[in-house]
Parts: structure tokens; C-alpha cells; sequence
């Protein structure tokens, strides 16, 4: 049973690093640890979406001075495309996540969400 | 397969255009004044309005779905769309309902929002809207991700705007449950890819029957069913994953309440719908069990949803906690797992998308009386100063009550008859009736508290602020839509079914 997990060991790691990220954005308290945990997650399916793409002895799929390409050659290139766009997907949220996390550190000079949400609770019983 | 059809008519553009208009309109309101950019949004919409329904009017006629190809690469190679009569009677209604919300808000945009960011406003109202149309209209998963996330981003952007203290902690939150539900979707779709080598739809429902009917990969296959039911359940809010809503909710600007919850969380619940009838088929999701895990957590959110709103004493978290209880309906009918029940969720999300929208606009007004306080001690009285948007919350309170006449009855009655038919019938039938009387222990105080008479001497006005005409015009014509969805609802029910045998 467990002979299967070996042998496909990209996609397991790929997993196992899914899972520490989600756990990470879920329950961490720090937002810079949330963002670096999201990136885990990302990065994670990357790795799954490349291994699965790959196909062991072909090489990358750019045609090199062919007419007509041997399709036998090369590996999947729609996984790379799929990475491609998650790419872009990531860093715009990990762009947006942290300036969120600038202004939230400007307003409440922590980074420590619970603490955020208890001082802003505070404020709001005192109103 | 599908059906390709030669591009014959010019109708056959229409969604392709009204999606790429609405890209196009919105980066050009980045550039703009804040006003210029109110008319693009505006002109854009009603544009894409009178496209959406004339597409709409099409597929009537012809009684069919069509498919488009995008770019020069047939299946399954290239990206499509698919239209059909569900799909274009959702992007018509979710034009109009953003119209309305808008112009309701209105007033409050260009108070809530730093002036020098009020066309960022625009633009993200903009891009929502396109990524709510592609997500209807999409045939392809990969594509639908993208649109996911670019509707996840600008829903958390248009709570931020509102410059406050907390509506950053709430989008905050927002923001990181959203992530872990596309988090979710993406490994889903890797999965999928995976399995079976295709991305869109058709494809992908043709190889999952395949593989289903020779009894292999059983496992994958209900681990991505769950993966995309929960991750598409964080983002709608379903219960237990609602903690980020009232937060969102509550706390942003009236117009920006008004379309997250009326729009951008049906949008995934359509996204599931389409995921069931056309990349899992039917069949193979009655044969997993995630129509119980559905049912079950429909049925919790209905009863659950409605207790947190009963103890809440601020207007816009108890409206933002009913929100949570009708998903819980809609999720109620898609885990029936019979059609009828499917057709119900299908109304109740246009109802909500009607109702909703309405009570948060008319919250708004309401706090314009209360000088910007949302707690019920400070509203006592506020819609005999506001008659009109009085009159808005009321027809919206009883809608969501399920007083006949209006949408939320036919729902439950339909919800009801779906249920009938299945061995839930009992679980079903007490929770609609503990959650109605649950959604009228709140909205019925809610009522009182607003029409009490507070000051013997003060005077009923009709109309708290007669230059505010978009509030006023927005606020009659959804009056006069729930009353359309109420009394024509047998319309709009076959509509619904003629697109959603179309799906399967």
C-alpha cells in the first residue's frame, strides 16, 4: 500500500507541503507567517502540476528547427501553462495580502491577528 | 460531445462581447475622473444588460444551448463558452441587481470612499462583474480558476475601500479564507487534469463517466468532489466556513454589502451547480456522498445562520447573518439531490440576488438617520423618517420570511415538494419550517424597532434626502422585481428547468 507513496514521491511531498501551508494559513496567528504559508500552498500544487507533467527521458516542449515535430519527444506542456498562470495568481495575492499587512501594522502596530481583533473589539465596546 | 453550431448570428458574440466590454470599460476607469468613471461603470452595465437579455431572448427562441469557440482552437485543445438559458438569465439578472445596487449606494460610495480612490471603485465593480459573467458563462475549469481568483480579489478590494479601521481586519480575514478555498479549488483541478487529461467541461464529464462506469479511481474521484465542494463552500459562506462573512459584510459600504452578497457568493454556488451537471454528472455525485455533507450543512446553516442573527444587535450583521441562513437554503436543495430541488436552489439564488441587495441599501439609508451608526438602540424609529426605504426592508423582511405574494415562499414551497419525494423528507420539512420561524424572531423585532414611534411630534417622511434620486429609482424598481419574482415565479421556474435539462 504504502509502496505506491514512494514510488510517486514528488506528488507526496507535494501534499505533505499543501498541507503544512494550509495549516499555516489557517491557524497561525502571524499574517507574514499566513502569507508565507499561502506561498507553501501555492507552491505545493506547482509541484504536483509539474511532476505530473513530466514524463521521464523528453525534453522541454520548445521546437528547435523541425517541420514536423515528433510528438513522441517531448513532454506535456499544458501543466507548464497551468503553473504559468498560477504564478501570476500568487504573487498578485501575496502582493495585495501584504499591503494589507502594512496598513494593518500602521493601524494597530502588531501583526498578531488575535490581537488585532481583540484591540478592535475593545475599541468597539468602548464606543 | 457538444454541439458546435457556425457562428450565424450576431447574437451568438453577445456574451463574448459583454465580457470583454466590461474588462476594457473597467481598466479605462482607472484613468479617469472619479465621475467619468461612475458613467463608464454605468453605461457598461446597462450595455451589458440589454446584451444579456437579448441573448437571453435568443436561446428562448431557439430553445437550445450553443457553444463558442474562443481563439482558433476547437475542442479539446481551445477555450469555450457555453450559453445557455440559465446562464444568460443569470448574467441578466446579476447585470440588473448590480445596476440597482449601485445606484442605491450611490451616495455613500462618494462618502465612504477617499476621493482620490473613488474610481478604483468603479474599476473594481467592473471586474467583478466580468468575472462573475465568465464565471457563468465558462465552459472551461482552468479558466474558471483565474475568474475565481480575480473574483475573490476585487470582492476583498471593494470591502477595503471603505476607509476604515475595521473594514481592513475584515477583508484581512476575507482575504485568508478565500485563499484556502481557491487553494482548495486549484489542487481539485490538478487533480482532475490528472485523471482524466482534459480542462474542459464536456471533456472532463465524458472521461469521469467513462472511468466511473469501468469502477476505477473511486477514491480520487470523491476526494476532488469534496475538495471543490468545500472550497466552493468557503467562498459561498457556507456554514461553518461563515466566520469571515459578517465581518465582510457589516462592516463595508452599502453598495459593496449589497453585491457580495446578493452576486459574488451565488456566482461559486452556480460554479458548484455547473461543476455537478457537467463535469461530474449527475449520476456520479448521487453515488458519492457529498449531497448528504451538503444537505446536512444546508440544514445547519438555515437553523444556525438564523440563531447569530437573532442575538445580533447591529442592522447590517443581523442582514449579513441572514445571508448565511438563505445560502444554507440554497445548499438545502442542491442536497436533495433531485431536480426539482435543484430548480428550487436555482430560484433562490435569483431571489436572494433580488432581496438581498434591497435590505442592505435601504441599512444604508437607514444609518444616514442614525448619523452612521449601524445598532438597533440608535435606529429606533429611523424608517418613519425614511418611509420609502421603510417600505424597501419591509417587502425584503417578508420576502426572506416567506410571506406568500413574495419570491422567498415560492422557494420553500418548492424546497418543500423537492424534499417530499426523498427519504429526508422529515429532517428537510422541520428545518424549513424552525428556520421560517427563526428568520421571523429577527425580522420582525427588526420592523418594530425601525417603525416605532420614538418622537410623538416627528412627522412621517416619504423621502429622507429627495435629492438622492438613484436610491429612490433603484429602491422602487427592486421593489417592483420582488413583487415580478413572487407573482411570476411559474415563469421563471420554467426557465430554470429548460436550462438545467440542457446541463445534464
Amino acid at each position: 500500500m504504502f509502496s505506491g507513496l514512494i514510488h510517486n514521491f514528488y506528488e507526496t511531498a507535494a501534499i505533505i507541503v499543501f498541507g503544512i501551508g494550509f495549516v499555516t494559513l489557517l491557524l497561525n496567528r502571524n499574517i507574514i507567517k499566513k502569507i508565507i504559508g499561502f506561498n507553501f500552498m501555492d507552491t505545493a500544487i506547482y509541484l504536483f502540476l509539474a511532476s505530473k507533467g513530466y514524463i521521464s527521458g523528453r525534453m522541454a516542449p520548445i521546437l528547435y528547427k523541425e517541420a514536423t515535430p515528433t510528438l513522441t519527444k517531448y513532454i506535456n506542456p499544458v501543466p507548464a501553462g497551468l503553473v504559468l498562470t498560477g504564478i501570476v495568481v500568487s504573487v498578485s495575492f501575496t502582493a495585495f495580502f501584504l499591503a494589507i499587512a502594512v496598513r494593518l501594522y500602521r493601524e494597530y502596530h502588531t501583526l498578531d491577528l488575535h490581537e488585532i481583533v481583540s484591540i478592535m473589539n475593545k475599541e468597539e465596546n468602548e464606543e | 460531445m457538444d454541439k458546435y453550431y457556425v457562428i450565424n448570428d450576431i447574437v451568438q458574440n453577445f456574451p463574448f462581447i459583454s465580457i470583454i466590454l466590461s474588462l476594457f470599460t473597467g481598466i479605462l476607469c482607472a484613468a479617469v475622473k472619479p465621475k467619468k468613471a461612475m458613467v463608464i461603470c454605468f453605461f457598461n452595465l446597462i450595455v451589458c444588460f440589454a446584451l444579456s437579455l437579448t441573448t437571453l431572448i435568443y436561446c428562448i427562441n431557439n430553445g437550445d444551448y450553443y457553444v463558442y469557440m474562443m481563439g482558433h482552437f476547437p475542442a479539446p485543445f481551445g477555450n469555450e463558452i457555453r450559453v445557455g438559458v440559465l446562464e444568460a438569465l443569470m448574467a441578466t439578472a446579476f447585470a440588473l441587481v448590480m445596476i440597482l445596487s449601485l445606484m442605491g449606494g450611490l451616495k455613500h460610495i462618494f462618502h465612504d470612499v477617499l476621493p482620490e480612490k473613488q474610481n478604483y471603485y468603479f474599476l473594481m465593480m467592473e471586474l467583478l462583474y466580468t468575472s462573475l459573467i465568465a464565471l457563468i458563462y465558462t465552459n472551461d475549469l482552468f479558466t474558471a480558476y483565474v475568474f475565481v481568483e480575480i473574483n475573490t480579489l476585487t470582492a476583498c478590494a471593494i470591502v477595503m475601500l471603505k476607509h476604515s479601521k475595521e473594514t481592513l481586519v475584515a477583508t484581512a480575514r476575507y482575504l485568508m479564507m478565500s485563499l484556502l478555498g481557491s487553494g482548495l479549488i486549484m489542487i481539485g483541478i490538478s487533480i482532475l487534469y490528472d485523471i482524466t487529461g482534459h480542462l474542459l467541461m464536456s471533456n472532463l464529464k465524458e472521461s469521469i463517466v467513462a472511468i466511473a462506469s469501468v469502477g476505477k479511481y473511486r477514491l480520487p474521484i470523491e476526494v476532488v468532489i469534496c475538495l471543490f465542494a468545500i472550497g466552493l463552500g468557503i467562498k459561498s459562506a457556507l456554514y461553518p466556513f461563515h466566520s469571515w462573512l459578517p465581518d465582510a459584510h457589516g462592516s463595508s459600504t452599502s453598495s459593496s454589502s449589497a453585491v457580495l452578497s446578493g452576486l459574488v457568493l451565488k456566482a461559486y454556488i452556480i460554479l458548484l451547480i455547473k461543476m455537478v451537471y457537467r463535469v461530474f454528472s449527475i449520476e456520479v455525485i448521487r453515488g458519492s456522498k457529498v449531497l448528504d455533507i451538503l444537505f446536512v450543512l444546508g440544514v445547519l446553516a438555515m437553523t444556525i445562520g438564523s440563531i447569530k442573527a437573532i442575538n445580533s444587535r447591529d442592522l447590517k450583521r443581523m442582514i449579513a447573518y441572514s445571508s448565511v441562513a438563505q445560502i444554507g437554503y440554497i445548499y438545502l436543495g442542491i442536497g436533495l439531490g433531485n431536480d426539482v430541488g435543484m430548480i428550487a436552489a436555482c430560484f433562490q439564488i435569483l431571489v436572494h440576488a433580488f432581496t438581498k441587495p434591497m435590505l442592505f441599501n435601504t441599512a444604508g439609508a437607514f444609518m444616514d438617520e442614525a448619523h452612521g451608526s449601524r445598532k438597533f438602540k440608535d435606529l429606533a424609529g429611523a424608517a418613519r423618517k425614511n418611509m420609502w426605504a421603510g417600505i424597501g426592508f419591509a417587502i425584503g423582511a417578508f420576502s426572506m420570511i416567506g410571506i406568500p405574494l413574495f419570491g422567498g415562499f415560492v422557494v420553500k414551497y418548492n424546497l418543500a415538494i423537492a424534499a417530499l419525494s426523498t427519504n429526508r423528507a422529515v429532517i428537510a420539512l422541520v428545518a424549513l419550517v424552525v428556520s421560517t420561524v427563526l428568520n421571523a424572531i429577527y425580522y420582525v423585532p427588526a420592523l418594530m424597532v425601525l417603525f416605532k414611534n420614538t418622537n410623538p411630534k416627528q412627522k412621517v417622511v416619504v423621502f429622507a434626502d429627495k435629492n438622492d434620486i438613484p436610491f429612490i429609482v433603484s429602491n422602487g424598481v427592486f421593489m417592483v422585481c420582488n413583487f415580478i419574482l413572487g407573482i411570476m415565479s411559474p415563469l421563471f421556474i420554467s426557465l430554470i428547468t429548460m436550462g438545467l435539462y440542457k446541463f445534464a
